[in-house]
């Protein structure tokens, strides 16, 4: 792929004000999945870890489903859900007036749907590996299940939690189908990188190249920042 | 086992709890006194101390200074506990841990790391307070783990056998600190041992744990004259005989150093007499120690030019005798259960 790049138009390429708006798209859509995979995920996590209840099995059943569903039919479900008649979406319409497709929101929407189950899983594992005999210590020494949590707990699991987080950020960058579906191919509002690289594919094949290009470099940066970040804490 | 009755609100530990399944425990200490809980492995010691913290359910009470623990969330229960292997938080240095109580139970950062601080000096192992656990000898890391349990002023500490795993020399110089802490500290300690020494130097009380019931219980000095169970008898280096009796057994114990080892059948009464093979010898002080695998298996001291003399190289055919005089006789009443 970089032996196919044309090296002297790259420049201009790179300033392409699609390229970049789709860029600046799909990073803070991205970072702002992982913050909700987060949120949503580190709980969830943590019942599937430690909690003992009836339907376990049915709710980690209920996570991964979006892990192996094909992205176009997640988008296909988003869309029956969340659309503007869809029975999440008619009533969040009737409410706030706001209704998630075609927007930068929906686009966050369709990420956080397919990362959750890689984030939720990736953290289970790290909580599930994390002695829990340190939280039987922190009980002794008069601490709350709060404090637990985050002073030891989480402490304890953070590297496979941030592992967790990077596997989701880079699943939501390089999310097409349910992107694509649920909101279409808008410059500025929903066209990210895969979705802008898919329609400069169809008339431009050197532009497309250039910003596949971008991609890689994008991703090998990340890994190589994080990669340091965590080699500092163990 | 004393039995004055206890005045309702006075300070100490009453405890009669069970763990169903793994242990029954009755347990009275006074404050300011150690206990030491000695057994095999599956006795039901650490169950025991576990439930005392909270960790893991049991029935019954344990009144501590009026209150009953039992009703309490393990947080709640002022209890420190020493856990087997330390489990110190591994991504917090020395002062965090032993500061991590202290702040759990709402003092200051500021409050919290001076108490870290002051018992970290006080366990001479302040100067490692910025190291990691990972960063830290077993020794090391053992001290920090006894000034943690200690660092929230419990009126209870349990200790699940805190020399286990190191060194020789090592531990009998935390040996010697820790008596010195438990002898001002004016709690109630409990704890777990394999050690006979630890039993005979730290405690006030032994209790014998055997299948999950308190088999013997008295001071250190009583259970080491008077070992009723097998596992305390290998413990303090006795032999024990057992009788079955109409209310209970018949105990015989002896030292192996009042036996004596000949080839040929000794003369005298025949109730103390045993023949077997040589399992094992070992050099014990300046003796060598023989196991004998009589029925039951018996311990023998004999010298170095004895043993060369008579060959006794383990699978050699030996008479054992002891003399009547040299034996000391109890029985056991079957204990209040």
């Amino acid at each position: 792929m970089i032996a196919a790049l044309d090296w002297r138009t790259l420049p201009s390429q790179l300033t392409s004000p699609a390229l970049q708006s789709a860029l600046w798209l799909s990073a803070w859509t991205s970072t702002a999945a992982m913050v909700a995979c987060l949120v949503l995920g580190l709980p969830l996590a943590w019942v599937l870890a430690r909690a003992d209840f009836r339907g376990r099995k049915l709710v980690r059943v209920l996570v991964t489903v979006p892990m192996v569903l094909p992205p176009v039919v997640a988008g296909v479900a988003l869309r029956t859900a969340f659309g503007r008649t869809g029975f999440l979406g008619e009533p969040l319409l009737a409410v706030t007036g706001f209704a998630f497709p075609f927007t930068a929101w929906g686009v966050v929407l369709a990420h956080v749907f397919v990362s959750l189950p890689f984030v939720v899983l990736a953290i289970e594992g790290a909580l599930r590996s994390a002695d829990p005999e340190y939280d039987a210590a922190a009980a002794t020494l008069g601490a709350s299940r709060w404090t637990t949590f985050r002073r030891v707990t989480i402490a304890l699991a953070w590297p496979g939690i941030a592992a967790g987080m990077v596997l989701g950020w880079a699943r939501s960058l390089g999310e097409f189908g349910a992107t694509i579906t649920f909101n279409g191919n808008y410059p500025g509002t929903t066209q990210t990188m895969p979705t802008l690289i898919y329609s400069t594919r169809q008339s431009d094949q050197d532009a497309a190249l250039a910003m596949s290009f971008v991609m890689l470099v994008v991703s090998v940066a990340v890994l190589l920042l994080l990669r340091d970040r965590w080699s500092g804490t163990p | 086992m004393t039995s004055e009755p206890t005045t309702e609100p006075s300070g100490g530990l009453r405890v009669d709890l069970s763990v169903p399944g793994r242990t029954h425990v009755e347990l009275t200490a006074d404050v300011g006194s150690v206990v030491a809980v000695i057994g095999p492995n599956g006795a039901g010691k650490s169950s025991f101390i576990r439930a005392l913290a909270g960790l893991i359910t049991a029935h019954g009470t344990a009144v501590l200074d009026g209150t009953d623990l039992l009703q309490l969330p393990a947080r709640d229960r002022e209890v420190g506990m020493v856990f087997q292997g330390q489990l110190l938080f591994p991504h917090l240095s020395a002062l965090d841990n032993v500061a991590f109580g202290p702040r759990s139970r709402g003092r200051t950062r500021r409050e919290a790391d001076r108490r870290a601080q002051d018992l970290l000096d006080a366990f001479g192992v302040g100067h490692l307070s910025h190291r990691r656990p990972g960063e830290l000898s077993g020794g090391e890391a053992q001290r920090v783990a006894i000034a943690r349990a200690l660092a929230t002023r419990p009126r209870l500490l349990l200790l699940d056998e805190p020399f286990a795993g190191l060194d020789v020399t090592v531990a009998m110089g935390l040996r010697v600190e820790l008596a010195n802490h438990l002898a001002t500290y004016d709690g109630i300690a409990i704890l777990i041992t394999h050690e006979a020494i630890d039993a005979l130097t730290l405690a006030d009380q032994v209790l014998v744990l055997d299948q999950g019931r308190v088999a013997q219980r008295g001071s250190p000095q009583e259970v080491a004259a008077r070992p009723a169970t097998d596992h305390v008898a290998r413990l303090v280096g006795v032999n024990l005989l057992r009788d079955r009796t109409d209310d209970g057994e018949e105990l015989t114990t002896f030292s192996p150093r009042d036996v004596t080892v000949s080839l040929v059948r000794p003369a005298g009464s025949a109730r103390l007499q045993w023949q077997g093979p040589v399992a094992s010898a070992q050099q014990h002080g300046d003796a060598v120690r023989l196991l004998i695998d009589t029925d039951p298996p018996l311990l023998a001291d004999v010298t170095p030019q004895a043993t060369a003399e008579l060959g006794l190289a383990p699978g050699r055919e030996v008479w054992l005798s002891v003399k009547a005089t040299a034996v000391s006789r109890y029985s056991t009443v079957t204990h209040d259960r």
